[in-house]
């Protein structure tokens, strides 16, 4: 149920666990390593730059998207909350909506606002799921369809082009070389496994998605375990939408967040949460985002057209998904 | 997942009195469907001036063949308790294909693409069946490898097909004044009927549905149904695809995307529980021309002037018809369970 396994060593004689349990990570080392003897250029820092920056959102979403199926549900609203937030921002820091005129205010307003926004949205999610026993599935169908054409309709379908330093420090800026976002994907992912792993929150959660009916009777408030997960899932959407913007100082509600759902529940199935729930892992989230991330850079990188590592990408997630059925069940 | 409330597939279980609230609450939302879909004509009929002439009915059900092809591939997937995210990749696949087998002649183009789609589907069926992988990864990924095979076949680009043959009259044509794809989808939503309503075959795919491990115990050959199903989801995916050639003669690396969640929000407005196990085709069917007649009166009420709503609005009010059908269906879903514990 819970991810008792993954707490201690394995023991010795049990390779193929070990084997399994670490598939992720021997993946990642795997490509690392293809790409050094391959790919020309690969250890350089505006590579390792190049792919922390667009690893960054995958990341950030996924983190949400493995609490959501730990909680034994499933989020395909994440873009659609992506795109909401990457309207929004723009709107109000030019004062378009709400009218804030002054700079400063006008931006602390753009970040915040949104981060509601996206909890809210999750917080609805969550609430359709919970309170009309709705599945995941057909309850966060309704926020995906709806939610790109809200975003359409608040920027009338067109790009909203900007240039405002202050707003876009949160991707642009760099702190010692590095830019601001991988500090702020590194902090959700810790914050994330603190969660998962130290609190009794994220106890809680485990327990919901692996046997609602025991974690009923044991006491635990499923509901509202659940409802939080899915708050956490759109709050982390917005802000990985808030930081697609910022970066391409443009927001366009027709592409922000496009198929993000897919690579997100990819990255959390290729990191070795089982997406039945119950057991979760937020380290090897992020090794999944980076693995996807680094499949996608190698074949680019190489000349293979992006249409070939679409098909790849479906190979990787299959195979991810057979080993982890195969290993740990 | 949530847990499941699947309901025993219920032949006879009407005659029994407690099930009489859930037998009234499943007909309801049939009823509901089309209900709603006369008002919606009866409205745009009083409303707008040739709402009901031969060319908004005939274009409104050229239009929507497409989606009605895919929709009731989808009701059989899901009465079966799965998904099927790979149709709106599936089509476009077989769209490229029919149109670049096209110059053969109507027949290859059609059976080059429908065959398209039938691979698609039996690659789901495998991944399902044989790996045990979850319907929607599984379809999911499918789907991203159709799309990346169509896209790399067809170099990015559209592929015109060829007007030496009548291939594109398969998709424009028509047939005592209805639409060739309209045509051959009715007909075969008239057979899908037959199947999941009036023979066994059906009682045996609603009872994977509603149980796979009790329906195996009960004789069922549950893999073969569950195989069945994602083949002929592929094949009407195919199809749709070849149909979509013939239209707008060339083949679509780049259409589909939305098209399998236009799908699933036919099924389920249609009252199709998406937990399996119950289903009917004709409510598919209304389901989605519900969906796309919606659309046909934004297009309509936009023509009169009073609003000016634009089309980016369309998804916002599909939404908000699934959002409501979608709790009513809830709702009686959770008044089922009471009256089951009575």
């Amino acid at each position: 149920m819970t991810d008792l396994s993954s707490q201690k060593f394995p023991q010795f004689g049990d390779l193929r666990q070990a084997l399994a349990q670490y598939t992720v990570g021997i993946a990642f080392l795997a490509l690392v390593l293809l790409n050094l003897l391959i790919t020309p250029n690969f250890a350089s820092m505006n590579t390792i730059s190049v792919n922390l920056t667009q690893v960054c959102t995958i990341v950030i979403v996924a983190v949400g998207m493995t609490f959501v199926i730990a909680s034994g549900g499933i989020d395909l609203s994440v873009g659609s909350t992506m795109a909401i937030a990457g309207a929004l921002a723009p709107l109000i820091f030019t004062g378009a909506f709400l009218g804030i005129t002054d700079p400063f205010f006008g931006v602390v307003v753009a970040i915040v606002l949104p981060l509601v926004v996206g909890g809210c949205l999750g917080l609805f999610n969550g609430f359709l799921i919970t309170h009309y026993n709705i599945q995941p599935i057909v309850a966060t169908l309704v926020l995906f369809v709806t939610g790109r054409g809200i975003a359409q309709v608040l920027t009338n379908g067109s790009l909203q082009v900007f240039n405002r330093p202050d707003f876009q420090f949160i991707a642009l800026a760099r702190l010692w070389g590095i830019p601001v976002q991988v500090f702020i994907m590194l902090a959700v992912v810790f914050l994330g496994a603190f969660l998962l792993r130290k609190t009794l929150f994220g106890r809680y959660l485990l327990a919901s998605g692996g046997n609602a009916a025991a974690a009923k009777m044991v006491g635990i408030n499923v509901r509202w375990v659940r409802l939080v997960a899915y708050a956490i899932c759109g709050v982390l959407s917005a802000l990985a939408g808030l930081i697609v913007v910022a970066r391409n100082g443009a927001s366009d509600a027709n592409l922000v967040g496009l198929g993000i759902e897919l690579d997100a529940i990819a990255a959390a199935a290729i990191g070795g949460t089982l997406l039945t729930g119950g057991r979760a892992t937020i380290l090897g989230t992020f090794l999944g985002a980076c693995v996807i991330q680094l499949v996608r850079y190698t074949l680019l990188a190489n000349g293979v057209p992006d249409s070939a590592a679409l098909v790849f990408k479906a190979v990787i997630i299959i195979l991810a998904v057979r080993i982890q059925r195969k290993h740990v069940n | 997942m949530s847990i499941n409330h699947t309901s025993v597939p219920g032949a006879g279980g009407a005659r029994d009195p407690n099930n009489m609230r859930a037998a009234l609450g499943k007909n309801a939302m049939g009823l509901a469907v089309w209900a709603t879909l006369l008002l919606m004509v009866l409205f745009g009929w009083l409303r707008y001036d040739n709402f009901l002439g031969a060319y908004n009915i005939f274009s409104f059900f050229q239009y929507n063949a497409i989606f009605a092809a895919i929709s009731l591939g989808m009701c059989f997937v899901i009465v079966t308790g799965g998904i099927d995210l790979s149709v709106g990749g599936a089509a476009a696949l077989a769209s490229v294909l029919a149109a670049m087998a096209s110059p053969y002649g109507v027949m290859p183009g059609i059976i080059v693409g429908v065959g398209a789609g039938m691979c698609v589907g039996v690659l789901n069926a495998y991944c399902v069946v044989q790996m045990r992988i979850a319907p929607f990864i599984a379809t999911l990924a499918t789907a991203l490898a159709s799309t990346g095979t169509a896209l790399l076949i067809s170099n990015n680009q559209s592929v015109g097909v060829s007007y030496e043959t009548l291939f594109i009259e398969f998709g424009q044509g028509d047939w005592f004044g209805m639409p060739i794809p309209a045509v051959l989808v009715g007909v075969l939503f008239v057979g899908g009927w037959l199947v999941l309503s009036r023979l066994p075959l059906g009682r045996r795919i609603l009872a994977v549905g509603g149980g796979e491990d009790a329906s195996r115990l009960m004789g069922v050959r549950t893999d073969r149904i569950i195989f069945g199903v994602y083949i002929f989801s592929g094949v009407m995916a195919g199809l749709a695809g070849a149909i979509l050639a013939a239209q707008f003669g060339a083949g679509q690396p780049t259409e589909g995307t939305g098209w399998e969640l236009f799908a699933i929000a036919a099924v389920v407005v249609g009252g199709t529980l998406l937990t399996g196990g119950e289903g009917s085709v004709v409510a598919t069917l209304g389901g989605v021309l519900l969906l796309g007649l919606l659309f046909n009166m934004l297009n309509f009420e936009n023509g009169k002037g009073w609003i000016s709503l634009s089309a980016y609005w369309q998804s916002v009010i599909r939404g908000g018809f699934l959002l409501v059908f979608i709790v009513v269906q809830a709702k009686i879903a959770q008044g089922r369970e009471a009256a089951k514990h009575l």
